[in-house]
């Protein structure tokens, strides 16, 4: 199965809830979220955010890892207890190696230390979202006229075989997994290569730099495009 | 009395006043069991010689009638040493023997005597007139009686003199504990008041006072070290505290103060709205740079407040380096920088990947930032080796190097030589490579690769059970 070219797919709306007791910056994400074209729920605490979760059918959650009078961990392992797989990211203040850990194996879905920059947070959970929809293992990928083969490793451009080194055959297959979605560098550091350290220099747009010479190069229309101060987005049309 | 009240709640005057009352309970105990056993068994011996004698007087009766029994008892009853021997009448007039009085009531029954009993000997000194003795007594048919006995004066004595002597020595250890106890307690109250005065001060917030060790070896200076080696660590940490509150204040206060006055001048000159994005943009670089730099203090303490923190597990340390090595690789290229990796197919170590992964990654990135030079081809290379039980992870360049003077400063949170201000980056970045290398138990040492710097990691390749191997 392919995907549908067109940027279409990003102004999917969702429906997010937000389990923060932060009220400030809830209402920033409610405000932020509905800008970016998708509904926003709000819960303060660990109870109401578990009962709304459980009671109305959500697209992603947002959840604050400390709460009073339920944590965030215990939420989503509740939710997971009943079968409720909706997608959780986890937001926290500790931001260290250990407690992403400790989150995810509590049935979170991605993890975002404070502070974090909201272009971050929108591209994960538009991510995770989606993640739901295209449940599908797929074994190719199509963006305009570029195909990636995942079986047989081959990646073409309008017919034309392109070679690649196999991290950049990862890296094209993680930006055309989540074509139309923007991706930042945080994330293809994380799922590309699997760290979750912060390296000080912008390593990754090197190997974005050479990827696209190798895509984009000998065929005119750009296909893999830098979007300021987010990341990068895989996308047919200019 | 205070002091005496003092001294009786100490553990030690505690202690030895139960094993005290212990002792004498298990003394006494003995004493009194032994006595009686021994008691018992003279006892046996007398009623077993009176039922002898008593058989022989029986034959003596049979052949000699009670002519032949009074007189046998007559001759018996003279003889040095002699057991009692009385005989009665049916009205209890004494007829013969060497018994003169006697406790009322031994000469109703007949057969042994259930108790001891006080008699009267004749001939005898005045002093001790009075005697205890057990018997038996038989009644001949008409209406006689025989009692035959033996003395147990010695052994009662025996038994006074045993229990007055357990008395005795009980009084005397008493006292002497007690003694012991009022001189020992008020040494060890002495000592603790020293540290009491000593903690006090401490408490009041002067750390550098320690508690006074008085080289006797013994278990107050043996705490009094322990605590000291606490309180040493514990002003370690504040000062390391106190330094890093210090490096915040100057090094978020100086780009925070940026960040407000360019917010600020921004906002005055009214920018239209294309400048007005480009300056917010410039801010959050600049924040985002801030998060980094929290990060990387939030980091160093967390791995420095040891390695329990820290989840480890069985990795592959070469693969690790050559990823890493492939992750820079294309941005060494950039820099026009060769990148080289030295390591053995395979290297299994007890580490933490991402740690491990991080600080190749520092270390990597400031040789690019220090040592590469766009007028120049820069060699940086990373070599892991293995070295028995431990392994080396040493990244080295050819770029101008750090004096040798300064390899212990550079170590230190936000030091930064001074030609490198200009460059981006936070200072903290070695000081994190340092505290992984001693989460996991190693340290880092700096090399003059001559030209250029050898950064060396070197840390044992099982995980040891002291948890901080490299406090300095």
């Amino acid at each position: 199965m392919t995907r549908n070219p067109a940027g279409e797919a990003s102004t999917d709306s969702m429906r997010i809830l937000i389990i923060e007791d932060d009220r400030e910056a809830a209402s920033y994400l409610v405000k932020a979220l509905k800008e970016a074209g998708h509904v926003a729920d709000h819960a303060a605490d660990g109870e109401e955010g578990l009962h709304a979760a459980q009671t109305r059918d959500y697209d992603v959650l947002i959840v604050d890892r400390m709460l009073p009078k339920r944590d965030g961990l215990s939420v989503i392992a509740a939710l997971r207890e009943e079968d409720n797989e909706t997608p959780a990211l986890i937001l926290s203040a500790l931001g260290q190696v250990d407690d992403r850990v400790k989150g995810l194996r509590a049935g979170g879905d991605d993890y975002l230390a404070k502070p974090y920059s909201f272009s971050e947070l929108l591209a994960r959970i538009e991510v995770l979202g989606r993640r739901r929809v295209g449940k599908e293992v797929e074994t190719s990928y199509r963006v305009g006229d570029l195909e990636l083969d995942r079986l047989s490793h081959e990646v073409r451009r309008a017919g034309k075989p392109i070679v690649l080194q196999p991290r950049e055959f990862r890296l094209l297959e993680y930006l055309m997994k989540h074509a139309n979605q923007v991706v930042t560098r945080t994330m293809l550091l994380e799922n590309v290569w699997d760290y979750h350290f912060d390296p000080q220099t912008n390593v990754i747009d090197v190997h974005i730099s050479r990827l696209r010479s190798k895509i984009e190069r000998d065929f005119g229309s750009p296909i893999l495009h830098t979007v300021r101060g987010a990341g990068y987005i895989m996308r047919a049309d200019g | 009395m205070a002091r005496l009240r003092a001294l009786m709640r100490m553990t030690a005057v505690r202690l030895s006043a139960v094993y005290f009352l212990l002792f004498a309970i298990c003394a006494v105990v003995l004493v009194f069991y032994v006595t009686a056993t021994a008691s018992g068994i003279v006892e046996d011996q007398s009623r077993a010689t009176i039922s002898e004698e008593l058989n022989e007087l029986a034959q003596v009766y049979r052949q000699g009638g009670i002519i032949g029994l009074v007189r046998t008892i007559d001759r018996r009853s003279r003889q040095p040493g002699a057991s009692l021997y009385l005989v009665t009448d049916a009205t209890g007039r004494i007829i013969a023997g060497n018994v003169e009085n006697l406790q009322p009531g031994v000469l109703d029954d007949a057969g042994p005597t259930s108790d001891a009993f006080a008699y009267e000997r004749y001939a005898e000194d005045d002093d001790d007139r009075y005697h205890l003795a057990i018997a038996e007594v038989v009644s001949l048919p008409n209406g006689m009686r025989v009692l035959v006995g033996r003395d147990q004066s010695e052994q009662v004595r025996f038994r006074g003199v045993v229990r007055s002597a357990l008395i005795l020595a009980l009084a005397l250890m008493g006292l002497a504990a007690l003694i012991a106890w009022f001189f020992v307690g008020r040494r060890a109250l002495r000592r603790l008041d020293g540290v009491t005065a000593a903690s006090a001060r401490i408490l009041a917030g002067d750390l550098s006072e320690r508690l006074p060790v008085t080289g006797a070896g013994d278990e107050f200076d043996r705490l009094s070290e322990n605590l000291n080696t606490l309180l040493a660590r514990i002003s370690l940490l504040q000062e390391g505290l106190k330094q890093v509150s210090d490096n915040i204040a100057h090094d978020l206060r100086t780009p925070l103060t940026r960040l407000r006055s360019k917010a600020e001048s921004a906002l005055a000159a009214r920018p239209t709205e294309a400048e007005a994005g480009e300056v917010l943009e410039g801010l959050i670089a600049e924040s985002d740079q801030m998060i980094r730099t929290f990060d990387a203090i939030l980091m160093i303490s967390r791995v420095e407040a040891g390695s329990h923190s820290v989840l480890k597990s069985e990795i592959d340390v070469a693969e690790i380096a050559a990823d890493v090595v492939d992750l820079y690789e294309p941005l060494a290229e950039d820099a026009g920088a060769s990148l080289t990796l030295e390591a053995p197919p395979r290297l299994l170590v007890t580490g933490s990947r991402e740690l491990i992964a991080q600080a190749i990654s520092n270390l990597i990135d400031n040789a690019l930032k220090y040592a590469a030079a766009p007028d120049r081809r820069t060699k940086i290379k990373v070599a892991i080796s293995d070295g028995g039980t431990r392994w080396r992870l040493a990244v080295s360049d050819d770029g101008p190097g750090i004096p040798p003077d300064k390899h212990e400063r550079v170590l230190e949170r936000f030091y930064r030589l001074d030609q490198s201000r200009s460059m981006p980056g936070s200072g903290l970045g070695l000081s994190l490579v340092q505290a992984i290398a001693r989460v996991h138990g190693g340290s880092l040492v700096l090399e003059d690769a001559a030209p250029g710097l050898t950064v060396v990691l070197e840390m044992p390749k099982e995980e040891r059970q002291t948890s901080d191997g490299g406090e300095s």
